[in-house]
């Protein structure tokens, strides 16, 4: 029997393939508190995704360019002050979605699974999808693992990155068209409201036991992907929606990490 | 400490700097020789830490020029760094992200600053004054031509403020290199200066410290440790010389000659 006869194994493909790459870009988001930054690509997004289907171009694609070209425009808030840079992509963030909702309602005769695109539909993923996220994290893991030292100067310090002479706007650059496209291949798996998370809660359960950069990157990719084990699991045994499954997963796990933390607090105390 | 054969390393000539309708840095022009320790100070918001970014080419001058020597190389202890504590780091974690340190090189200055017990703990468990010598560490491990410090006794005590400045002139001659240094205090400087450059927006006035060990504010402040010790005074006064004053809008008034202010 082949083994691309499992229907499972798509899903359970882009789920692991994600959650490894989500590992160290997600590190990345929460250090450097970029987590509504996500959120805005993420719900901008959804203007790609009404792009593609009002000029009929491929869908994947049309998210893809749609995330890379928001990411763009909204690099320069990053260097902000924090306030003025919230209540910016706030509102960027959800008028954008709103833009994108109202307009596929009005798009007559198109039918498109908005419901997927929300919430994700991880049992719907295709061969081809899988090749696109197998090629993004192949990109992705490349890049981060050729400037890993420069992406952890930058984000310890952009001044003494500079001084030693990073470029500094590249790797910025750079770090956030990998989120970007990241953000708009998870969508598919984990939909537009729940893309964060999968970037978010692994390297948040990861930090309390590790050490080094490294360790924690390692820690929440290996959480993610036993997030989406567990998640699947569970979608299959209770038919409950598989993007949220992952999320709760991931989220017990955090929760677990917490436990875990205090027990060893209290015993380095006593 | 200034020697005839000494170069200059750096150099600025008329930088001119305007923001937010403020002018921040106003004809500045300085030179940085080889081996030379210079000094500026200033009150808050006279535009110390903008002059040094300037200097370190992190922002651009409206106006004027900035002179690198070619291949200059630059050890930046900055104010204060926060890192978010949600990055796990090490002190060794944290100073192989230095760029072009090796393990040889890290080993040798934690050594030399004393916190080798240090190496493999967390930076978020670092007291100021221990973080304080990372970043001296940091900015020691390229073995640069320049050092630039960035009020670096800044929230350290009185015996760590003597301890840093025994410690500068020290580094300056193992390393031969120049010292930039920021200073929050007006009056009392590193006694190791070559040059006190005072800072208001223009360059007010300039010269070098006196040897204070006469003075009665200084004795009581510093005296009892300083019998103890050296023969050296880490610590001089500097005296300024102003001609003119700063007023609250922002204009100066010139002293004329014979017509002093009470």
């Amino acid at each position: 029997m082949n083994l691309f006869d499992y229907w499972w194994l798509m899903p359970l493909m882009a789920g692991i393939l994600l959650a490894l790459v989500a590992g160290p870009l997600g590190s990345f988001v929460v250090w450097r508190r970029m987590a509504f930054f996500g959120d805005t690509l993420a719900h901008g997004a959804l203007l790609g995704i009404t792009f593609g289907v009002l000029t009929d171009i491929h869908l994947t694609l049309a998210l893809v360019l749609g995330s890379l070209l928001l990411a763009l425009l909204l690099l320069p808030l990053q260097n902000r002050s924090r306030l003025s840079s919230d209540t910016l992509l706030g509102i960027v963030s959800h008028s954008t979605l709103a833009i994108g909702l109202v307009t596929l309602s009005l798009a007559q005769g198109i039918r498109v699974d908005l419901m997927g695109y929300l919430f994700g539909d991880l049992l719907a993923v295709e061969r081809m999808d899988v090749v696109w996220i197998l090629l993004a994290a192949i990109l992705i893991a490349a890049l981060l693992f050729w400037q890993w030292r420069a992406l952890l100067a930058i984000t310890v310090s952009q001044e003494l990155a500079a001084i030693d002479g990073h470029p500094v706007q590249r790797l910025n650059l750079m770090l956030i068209l990998l989120l970007a496209l990241l953000v708009a291949l998870a969508m598919k798996v984990v939909g537009i409201l729940l893309v964060s998370a999968l970037l978010i809660i692994p390297p948040a359960a990861a930090r309390s036991l590790a050490r080094t950069p490294e360790q924690m990157v390692l820690l929440a990719s290996t959480t993610g992907v036993i997030s989406v084990l567990l998640g699947l699991w569970a979608s299959f045994h209770w038919d409950t929606p598989a993007g949220p499954s992952v999320v709760v997963a991931a989220t017990t796990l955090f929760a677990l990490s917490l436990v875990l933390q205090s027990l060893r607090d209290h015993r380095r105390r006593a | 400490m200034s020697n005839a054969s000494a170069v200059t390393i750096l150099s600025a000539s008329h930088l001119q700097l305007v923001r937010q309708h403020k002018t921040v840095l106003n004809d500045i022009s300085l030179n940085l020789k080889t081996g030379q320790i210079i000094t500026l100070i200033g009150p808050n918001g006279c535009g110390k830490s903008t002059l040094i970014k300037v200097l370190l080419g992190l922002e651009k001058p409206d106006a004027g020029t900035v002179t690198r020597r070619a291949g200059l190389r630059i050890g930046y202890m900055p104010q204060r760094l926060s890192l978010d504590q949600r990055m796990p780091l090490t002190v060794t974690g944290f100073l192989q992200l230095a760029r072009g340190a090796g393990d040889e090189q890290i080993r040798y200055w934690l050594n030399r600053l004393s916190i080798q017990p240090l190496a493999q703990q967390s930076v978020h468990d670092l007291s100021g004054g221990e973080w304080q010598r990372v970043l001296l560490a940091r900015a020691l491990l390229i073995r640069p031509d320049l050092l630039v410090l960035d009020e670096p006794v800044q929230g350290v005590d009185v015996q760590g403020q003597l301890e840093l400045y025994s410690l500068i002139p020290q580094l300056r001659d193992e390393l031969g290199c120049a010292v930039l240094m920021v200073s929050h205090d007006l009056h009392l400087v590193m006694a190791a200066t070559d040059e006190v450059i005072c800072l208001n927006g223009h360059i007010c006035c300039s010269g070098h410290p006196d040897t204070v060990s006469l003075d009665p504010a200084y004795i009581q402040l510093f005296g009892a440790r300083l019998q103890q010790g050296k023969q050296q005074h880490p610590i001089a006064h500097y005296t300024h010389h102003h001609d003119h004053q700063h007023c609250a809008d922002g204009h100066i008034e010139h002293r004329t000659p014979g017509k002093e202010i009470p």
